[in-house]
């Protein structure tokens, strides 16, 4: 723990590289997740090809999607963008499903009022199906930020940033403490993370709370 | 691309792909054994008692934020090089959705089943054993299952320690620059994920009372 301490500045540096290479994947992952979900909701042959293409997706190890995707898109081996793509694929991979059984768990009468109240498809799923949704989107959200925030460390094994850089570097020195400093920082971040979405789906969904 | 994979040289000898991938099989499987003996127990008891469920809860979500790689090296630091540290990094791994599993099984139990167990005058290890534990089954090889996954996606790590597994092959592929190489290494580490996902489900399917088996619905959605 002193290590974090004695070595502010370094420790805040990779704090925040591990930050942006966790969050920016979510982020995208979590958008594009949105439609692929809401067709895998609505076709049972979407869901029949989405499904296993997540499963399969979700068991190459990050290590070699990190190391294969420079190759793949053109990028140096240096470059966030071979941390990045591989986290998106892994939050699609996730959250695909969870959008998708976030959708299903909507209740057929509430859709049925929505539509017979006259709302268009798009207004529907914005302002119905979507909010009622996110109890179950944020329960995946949230497995797949604390994943992401564990798994960008494994960048460091091909030279990129974040905590992991401590836990490779203090591996060549011999010095547990920096490994040590390093993984206290991912387990509080994924918490402190964990913890704010939590509480945002709270704050989204105040129904969710009152008449049980 | 698969150049390097179907090279025949590279399926020979000490260092070559059925020998990486046994190794790899290996770290799995023992893996799983470590953990099940101590998460199972765990799962079942707080299950079974429905005391202690937060402790359950909370200790799965503080190991899943836990970076396997740190895990890794520190014990590597401290004990030596060798298969011990990729055990206790794995293991960790492993605990967290086995013990989820076998306690939400658990849970999940149909209590008049529960009910009817103790009133026919069963001891309480026999409820457990007898019906609870075969009752949950399905989920709790959801557990194995999703534990498997990831401890064959991770075992890959391994190997930046100098261990063995498919792992060596991506990062002796790293340091070579052989792009083949380490792409023979992520694709055959997910062919075992998909063949030790199949073995489970052949075992569930073997070992699950039939009554359990969803109606109608093909066990999927």
């Amino acid at each position: 723990m002193t290590w974090i301490f004695e070595n502010w500045d370094r420790f805040w540096e990779v704090t925040e590289v591990h930050l942006r290479l966790s969050a920016v994947p979510v982020l995208i992952g979590f958008v594009l997740s949105i439609p692929l979900g809401w067709l895998a909701s609505r076709s049972a042959t979407a869901r029949a090809i989405l499904f296993p293409v997540a499963n399969i997706l979700f068991t190459i190890p990050s290590i070699a999607l990190i190391v294969i995707t420079p190759v793949l898109i053109g990028a140096k081996i240096l470059d966030e963008i071979n941390v990045i793509v591989p986290l998106v694929i892994y939050t699609i991979a996730l959250m695909v499903r969870s959008v998708a059984d976030a959708l299903a768990s909507v209740p057929g009468h509430v859709t049925a009022a929505a539509n017979a109240m006259g709302y268009r498809p798009l207004r529907r799923f914005l302002t119905v199906d979507f909010p009622l949704a996110l109890p179950v989107t944020i329960a995946g959200l949230r497995v797949a930020t604390v994943s992401n925030i564990s798994m960008v460390s494994v960048g460091a094994l091909v030279g990129l940033g974040g905590y992991g850089q401590l836990f490779t570097e203090g591996y060549q020195t011999d010095n547990s403490a920096k490994v040590f400093a390093g993984l206290i920082g991912t387990v509080v971040l994924a918490v402190l993370a964990d913890g704010l979405l939590l509480l945002l789906g709270r704050v989204l969904t105040p129904w969710a709370r009152t008449g049980r | 691309m698969g150049g390097w994979l179907f090279d025949p040289a590279h399926w020979s000898g000490p260092t070559g792909v059925p020998v990486r991938l046994l190794e790899h099989l290996g770290y799995t499987l023992v893996t799983l054994l470590i953990a099940a003996v101590i998460a199972v127990p765990l799962g079942a008891f707080v299950g079974h008692t429905g005391k202690g469920g937060f402790v359950v809860v909370g200790l799965s979500n503080a190991l899943r934020a836990l970076p396997t790689t740190a895990v890794l090296i520190l014990v590597v630091l401290w004990a030596g090089l060798g298969d011990f540290p990729v055990y206790v990094a794995l293991v960790l791994l492993a605990i967290p959705p086995i013990m989820a599993g076998t306690y939400a099984g658990i849970r999940a139990v149909d209590p008049v089943a529960v009910d009817a167990a103790r009133g026919v005058g069963m001891r309480e290890s026999g409820v457990l054993l007898q019906v609870e534990i075969p009752n949950a089954l399905p989920l709790i090889y959801g557990g194995f299952r999703g534990a498997a996954l990831q401890v064959v996606a991770t075992a890959t790590i391994a190997a930046y320690t100098g261990a063995g597994g498919l792992g060596r092959l991506v990062f002796d592929g790293l340091a070579l620059q052989e792009f083949g190489q380490m792409l023979a290494g992520a694709v055959l580490v997910a062919l075992l994920a998909v063949l030790v996902d199949l073995g489970f489900a052949g075992l569930q399917r073997l070992t699950v009372s039939p009554g359990l088996r969803p109606v109608g619905t093909g066990g999927k959605r």
